[in-house]
């Protein structure tokens, strides 16, 4: 487990606003992480949450102002050593020595983010080439141990396939060997398995996992699915509306939930329990999630909040308040909750 | 249940015509449904799963004569609808509907809610204004959708409130059957619970039959009396959802229940992975399709294709092995 050396990425206040027809509307709303070597951060989220839009941010992936507002700060310590840079203060010649090289990203849909029209051994030699200036030769010859780290059988046939050739699990296989090319200190995956079966997933978690455990690489898994936060996650980070709502360690987190929200998305998740009767209903979180371009007042996820109070939830935004050893959470009745659960 | 159950599917065959790749190109068969038995009985949930590839979502398609079967027979309510005309189908329509998987692409943008949850009264051409209104009024009730919804477009709702639009539109014509295809999985995870609430309430309501087709087992456990797990186009285990989840006969529903990631980080990585992916339905596997990724393979699974064999009363399995002890979903037991 990671122990008291600085963290590889520290996310500070990052806020994220987009142009929209009603003025500007807050995707973002000053979020801050870290995360260490070889630690795993989860970021889970209902759509609208901010999570995706994160990724991109720190990845300066998002379109330029004045569409797109980002402020705050994302400092990167490679793990070479050297002097921590602030990631969006980069000029965008620094920023894409570091993009797909120091931090790589693995998207949800293999098959759109992948090039159809070239072969797939192509697609991994080119990172290579363009961070390391390396040969076609030597890179491609790289591209056949990268296959076959990420478990693709026939690795040195497969270099010339083509996208469509290939299954889904095999696609993010290789999107998973594009991003590892560099051997990057950050992985960010961005629902990496949601497009694909349990079956399929089950293998690219372990996978993940154990490339993790080789290279000590941090990773940010970004997913909407506990299952899949508990089966990964070293700490978690619960986003809804753009705001971190809790953030913990993972057995923390599924033992004692301290966010109301938290809760109610444990809770609405279905087991698969056969001693429960058939048909039985599972716990929703009543209203729907809420629409960025009209946030509700206060805290954002009060409509919908069991614990409620009118008049304290709906007038200004918690802070996000510790509560613990390396838990935040972002509640003002919080203490009141957890007492009464007690009591 | 009692008397005759109200769908039943007899041996179905789907196939398609594909050209394989290659310079060897041929004319062969892509296999979606390769001889599938399966009942729904009056007001009976039955869950589909599967992964993609399976022949779910063909397989619901085929009972409501959206897709026309090579092979087989397909009984609703008793009558032979498997080569019945449109005509001749007209009559039975109502009574079987539909909700689709993905809530943004099965509503039309340009019709308001009321046009959209009208339309199938229009299409059969029941009720007059009066009595259309009436009915759709007490649909989007039904569906828990608010006053008003009715002059408003699908952008203006969100997700989970599309579905029950969708729902509401499914249900207006009071069929007796529905096949539900992937109706949650395009939600968010507070939303699912929802519609798999409302669904359940209207199911008991109604009195409906469901035909419940989905990837998440755990979701399928929740709302179905019976689980049937597809592999390539076969059924290879139907059972009482409890006997399937407790005491899963088949070892793809053991792989499938091992690879549902269970929200406790204690019991994480304890799973036995399945390898490899599912084989192409245009060649399967000889003898059990599922040989080929089955840790409990012996060489006589590749001789003949298995027949269903009956382990207790409505629990079947298609594995020839009967000295298996498999797990009882075994990261799903309560801790």
């Amino acid at each position: 487990m990671p122990g008291s050396e600085p963290p590889l990425l520290a996310v500070e206040a990052l806020s994220v606003r987009f142009r929209a027809e009603s003025g500007m509307l807050t995707a973002v709303d000053q979020l801050s992480f870290e995360v260490r070597r070889g630690e795993t951060l989860a970021i889970v989220g209902e759509s609208g949450s901010g999570k995706s839009v994160t990724s991109l941010a720190l990845m300066r992936l998002l379109p330029p102002a004045p569409g797109c507002e980002v402020s705050g700060r994302v400092l990167f310590r490679p793990s070479g050593g050297g002097p921590p840079a602030d990631l969006l203060a980069l000029a965008p010649e620094g920023m894409r020595r570091v993009r797909g090289d120091r931090i790589a990203m693995v998207f949800q849909e293999p098959m759109t983010s992948l090039n159809p029209v070239h072969p797939i051994g192509e697609q991994i030699a080119e990172a290579l080439v363009h961070h390391r200036g390396a040969s076609r030769g030597a890179a491609l010859e790289a591209a056949v141990r990268l296959l076959e780290r990420v478990g693709i059988p026939e690795p040195r046939q497969r270099l010339a396939s083509y996208p469509h050739q290939l299954s889904g699990g095999m696609r993010q296989r290789v999107m998973i060997a594009i991003a590892l090319s560099c051997d990057p200190d950050v992985l960010i995956a961005d629902e990496p398995t949601t497009a694909l079966d349990v079956t399929i997933q089950a293998q690219i978690l372990e996978l993940l996992a154990d490339l993790q455990r080789q290279s000590g690489m941090a990773v940010i898994f970004i997913t909407h699915n506990l299952g899949v936060v508990a089966e990964i996650a070293d700490r978690v980070l619960v986003l809804y509306a753009g705001r971190a709502m809790e953030q913990a360690q993972v057995l923390d987190l599924f033992d004692r939930p301290l966010n109301p929200y938290t809760t109610g998305l444990l809770a609405s998740v279905p087991l698969l329990d056969p001693f429960a009767p058939v048909r039985q209903g599972l716990r929703a979180i009543p209203g729907n999630v809420p629409d960025p371009q009209r946030l509700p007042p206060g805290c954002a996820f009060h409509p919908r909040c069991t614990h409620a109070v009118a008049g304290r939830c709906d007038s200004a935004v918690p802070p996000a308040e510790p509560a613990g050893a390396g838990r935040l959470v972002r509640c003002l009745r919080w203490r009141e909750i957890v007492e009464g659960a007690l009591a | 249940m009692t008397g005759a159950p109200l769908l039943s599917v007899e041996d179905l065959e789907k196939w398609f015509p594909v050209r394989t790749a290659g310079l060897f190109a041929r004319q062969a068969r892509l296999r979606a449904l390769d001889g599938v038995s399966l009942t729904v009985g009056r007001g009976e949930v039955v869950g589909v799963v599967g992964e993609s590839g399976s022949g779910k979502t063909t397989l619901g398609r085929a009972v409501l004569r959206l897709l026309a079967p090579n092979a087989g027979r397909i009984l609703f309510g008793g009558v032979d609808i498997t080569n019945l005309s449109r005509r001749a189908m007209r009559p039975i329509r109502p009574r079987m509907q539909l909700v689709f998987q993905d809530p943004f692409a099965s509503l039309n943008p340009r019709m308001t809610v009321r046009n959209i949850v009208g339309a199938p009264l229009v299409v059969h051409r029941r009720g007059d204004a009066a009595e259309r209104a009436a009915a759709i009024t007490e649909a989007l009730e039904l569906v828990g959708l608010p006053r008003g919804a009715a002059e408003r477009y699908p952008h203006e709702f969100s997700g989970g409130q599309r579905q029950r639009i969708g729902i509401a539109r499914a249900l207006i014509l009071r069929p007796d059957f529905l096949v539900a295809d992937e109706p949650v999985s395009a939600l968010d995870v507070s939303i699912q619970a929802q519609v798999v609430n409302l669904l359940l309430e209207l199911q008991a309501h109604l009195g409906l039959a469901i035909l419940f087709i989905a990837h998440d087992l755990a979701v399928v456990g929740h709302i179905s009396d019976r689980i049937a797990v597809m592999y390539l186009g076969r059924i290879v285990e139907v059972g009482p959802t409890r006997e399937v989840l407790a005491r899963p006969q088949h070892p793809y529903t053991e792989a499938l229940f091992a690879a549902a990631p269970v929200p406790d980080p204690r019991r994480r990585g304890q799973r036995a992975l399945l390898a490899g992916d599912i084989p192409s339905p245009i060649d399967p596997p000889s003898g059990c399709a599922f040989r080929t990724r089955c840790r409990y393979a012996q060489p006589a699974c590749a001789a003949g294709r298995p027949a269903l064999r009956e382990i207790s009363p409505g629990h079947v399995t298609a594995c020839i092995r009967d000295d298996l002890l498999l797990g009882p979903s075994p990261r799903g037991a309560p801790s």
